[in-house]
């Protein structure tokens, strides 16, 4: 069987599995639509969780940003994981307790101020949206790459197989497909990584393996790598080389807007008690870690194997020549994925060698010359993504390997695509609908509501995919800055404090405002090449990069939250009741009857 | 009268629970903080001493110890609060 036959294969069994999860997890009631009925068990939903959360980004991307910065790129990981510590200890069980649908319906109830909530609405919607469009688009690449169809084809198949399942199932059928796609996702992404840390290492754990010893040169793994990239001129893998001030505001931006994601914040939303919340957040990071410790070392092993490929005497012997690439099955995956384009090389000096390092360093380039390979590098291209990507085939795995890594990343960039979708319909159809346009409408009327809101948000996503707009690429980042300088503060607000309804609205307004002209300004207005004033290299304040500003915001927010409140009409009592009913557990059951 | 007496008891009491909460969540979290931007990142360069797996301690907090930290963090958070609940009396029925 060809590996396109294998590819179909897996790909086709894991969307039947999950089209069969849909017609099985119905959802009949609007509980059931926003949150699954109450009624999902915390380690499934901790595994739910994982999946809503680990995007086609963190399934593909996340060791190829690792491996090529090294030590300064531990920032995600420290960063997407911390997230959850401020989700367990600040956030969900007090949000449980409250035992409403949405994000955006908290903070307007807390705040007792309708404005409050449209502008929460607005958050959400933006920091949703904008995060969507990059997993459409992920999902027709995955496609492209594996299936060999079109882009477009590709996401439309994705869209249809979505549709079935949030349409019908709203955060039922979410939920329970998420469960089946963070199987197999972490199967596509262990798997490979058992096997290159066993060949390098002879350790079946890569986090193990990643601190051990190299087999082939006894050395350990991480001096090897240390010393062989920086023979070719390369930043020294372990080593600290970006700006500190920018590393911890960046780490903390991402924690905290980890913590303000309304897509993983509802998913707290659907198990049965406070203390299931605080377990639950719990076994997310169980399932998170199992890939977030796994990532490091598959980036650091496939970097060091790659580079050996490309060396196979060490750096100081002789490069690999065109002749051994072309006839050698050990190289049999360059041809494969030069077709891709994320892959590409050429014998500039026409002296029959390949010869790969950092030609940008002049004292590499120089060494280079001396032992006569050229001053260029002739590795010309060299995605981040092929790390993952690849790696079955760089380690000579079988073919079905390979079709399991095709189904792991169309299941992550699924499973984010549905939680994104969820908290778009909920925000449109439980707030602006039932919340602001028609409060009579009744709960047949709300749950159809919410699937055309579901339907609508699908079309419009999968337009955005097909379409994306020129910034694509930086709205991770918008969506990070804005739960972080808007979301995040008026929940904790909320709950640990007597901020009033004033306070909230210009704190958050303020903070939303501020972070998003601080991304305008570094990366052109409305993300329009050639609008911006400053760039991160040279940024406005200080070292603050734009992408690491969410955590400044969120500090702003927090003080202006606090003077404006100080200097206005105190909360009422009934506000007073419900901040002190949403801190403790007791009744928790009863606020979920209500509905 | 007599359940005057047992909701002011009862608001006393639960302002003692959340004031446990909230010594639990700041120690927590300095922990948290400790071991992400302390020993990973702004106090690495004094644990460099240290040696692990042909690194230092502060590269394996920044790629592993912090998320094993913030795993046990969360974990403990949960156990012990699902204690507290119970001391307090404002578990869930």
């Amino acid at each position: 069987m060809d590996q396109f036959t294998i590819n179909l294969l897996f790909v086709g069994a894991s969307f039947a599995l999950y089209i069969g999860i849909a017609i099985w997890a119905r959802a009949g009631s609007t509980s059931e639509f926003y949150a699954a009925g109450r009624g999902v068990h915390p380690v499934t939903n901790g595994m739910a969780t994982a999946a809503d959360w680990m995007s086609a980004a963190s399934f593909i991307g996340m060791a190829g940003l690792i491996a090529f910065t090294g030590y300064d790129n531990s920032t995600f990981l420290m960063g997407w994981t911390g997230g959850y510590v401020l989700l367990a200890l600040l956030l969900a069980p007090y949000l449980r307790k409250f035992g409403k649908y949405t994000v955006s319906e908290f903070i307007g109830d807390r705040f007792y101020s309708p404005t409050a909530r449209v502008v929460a609405v607005i958050a959400l919607l933006v920091a949703s949206l904008t995060y969507v469009i990059g997993q459409m688009t992920g999902v027709g690449v995955a496609f492209g790459r594996f299936l060999e169809v079109s882009n477009t084809t590709g996401l439309l198949i994705g869209a249809c197989v979505v549709f079935a399942y949030a349409v019908f199932g709203g955060m039922k059928g979410v939920t329970y497909t998420q469960v089946a796609q963070y199987v197999v996702l972490i199967m596509a992404y262990t798997i490979p990584a058992v096997f290159i840390s066993l060949q390098l290492t002879g350790n079946p754990i890569p986090a193990l393996g990643l601190f051990g010893d190299h087999v082939a040169s006894g050395e350990p793994l991480l001096a090897k790598l240390d010393s062989i990239v920086a023979e070719l001129g390369f930043n020294e893998y372990t080593t600290h080389h970006s700006d500190t001030l920018n590393m911890v505001l960046f780490t903390l931006s991402l924690m905290i807007g980890t913590a303000g994601l309304p897509h993983v914040i509802m998913r707290f939303f659907t198990v049965p008690r406070v203390a299931d919340a605080r377990w639950s957040a719990g076994w997310a990071l169980v399932f998170i870690a199992l890939l977030y410790l796994t990532a490091p070392a598959v980036g650091a092993m496939a970097r060091l194997n790659i580079t050996d490929l490309m060396w196979p005497n060490g750096a100081t012997g002789e490069p690999v020549s065109v002749e051994m690439i072309e006839a050698n099955p050990e190289y049999d995956w360059m041809a494969t994925w030069q077709k891709t384009g994320l892959l590409g090389w050429e014998d500039k000096n026409g002296d029959g060698k390949i010869v790969y390092f950092n030609d940008a360093d002049a004292d590499t380039v120089a060494k280079m010359e001396a032992a006569g390979w050229g001053d260029a590098n002739e590795l010309t291209k060299f995605d981040r993504d092929i790390l993952v990507l690849a790696n079955p085939e760089i380690a000579n795995l079988p073919s079905w390997v390979i079709g399991l890594v095709a189904a792991g990343g169309l299941a992550a960039a699924l499973s984010t695509a549905a939680g994104l979708l969820l908290a778009i319909s909920s925000a449109v159809s439980h707030d602006l609908i039932k919340g602001s346009i028609n409060p009579a409408i009744s709960e047949k009327g709300e749950l159809l509501s919410a699937r055309v809101a579901m339907a609508v948000a699908i079309a419009v996503a999968t337009y955005l995919g097909l379409n994306p707009p020129g910034f694509a690429a930086q709205t991770v980042a918008l969506a990070f800055g804005l739960a972080a300088a808007s979301i995040f503060p008026a929940l904790m607000m909320g709950i640990f404090t007597k901020v009033n309804n004033k306070g909230a609205v210009t704190g958050m307004v303020t903070g939303l405002l501020v972070t998003l002209v601080y991304i305008f300004l570094h990366k052109g207005w409305l993300f329009i090449p050639d609008t911006n004033s400053f760039t991160d290299a040279d940024p406005l304040l200080g070292t603050i990069q734009s992408t690491s500003f969410g955590a400044v915001g969120a500090i702003i927010n927090f003080c202006v939250a606090f003077t404006v409140s100080k200097f206005t009409t105190p909360i009422p009592t009934e506000i007073e009741e419900l901040v002190e009913s949403v801190r403790v557990p007791r009744g928790a059951g009863a606020a979920a009857a209500d509905h | 009268m007599a359940d005057h007496t047992s909701q002011a008891e009862q608001a006393k009491s639960d302002a003692g629970y959340w004031k446990a909460n909230v010594r639990i969540i700041v120690i927590s979290l300095i922990i948290w903080a400790l071991v992400s931007f302390g020993f990973g990142i702004l106090l690495r360069p004094m644990i460099s001493g240290i040696a692990v797996g042909g690194t230092d301690l502060g590269f394996w907090f920044a790629q592993q110890g912090s998320i094993i930290v913030f795993l046990a963090l969360i974990f403990f958070y949960a156990w012990r609060m699902n204690k507290l609940d119970r001391e307090y009396g404002v578990e869930e029925e």
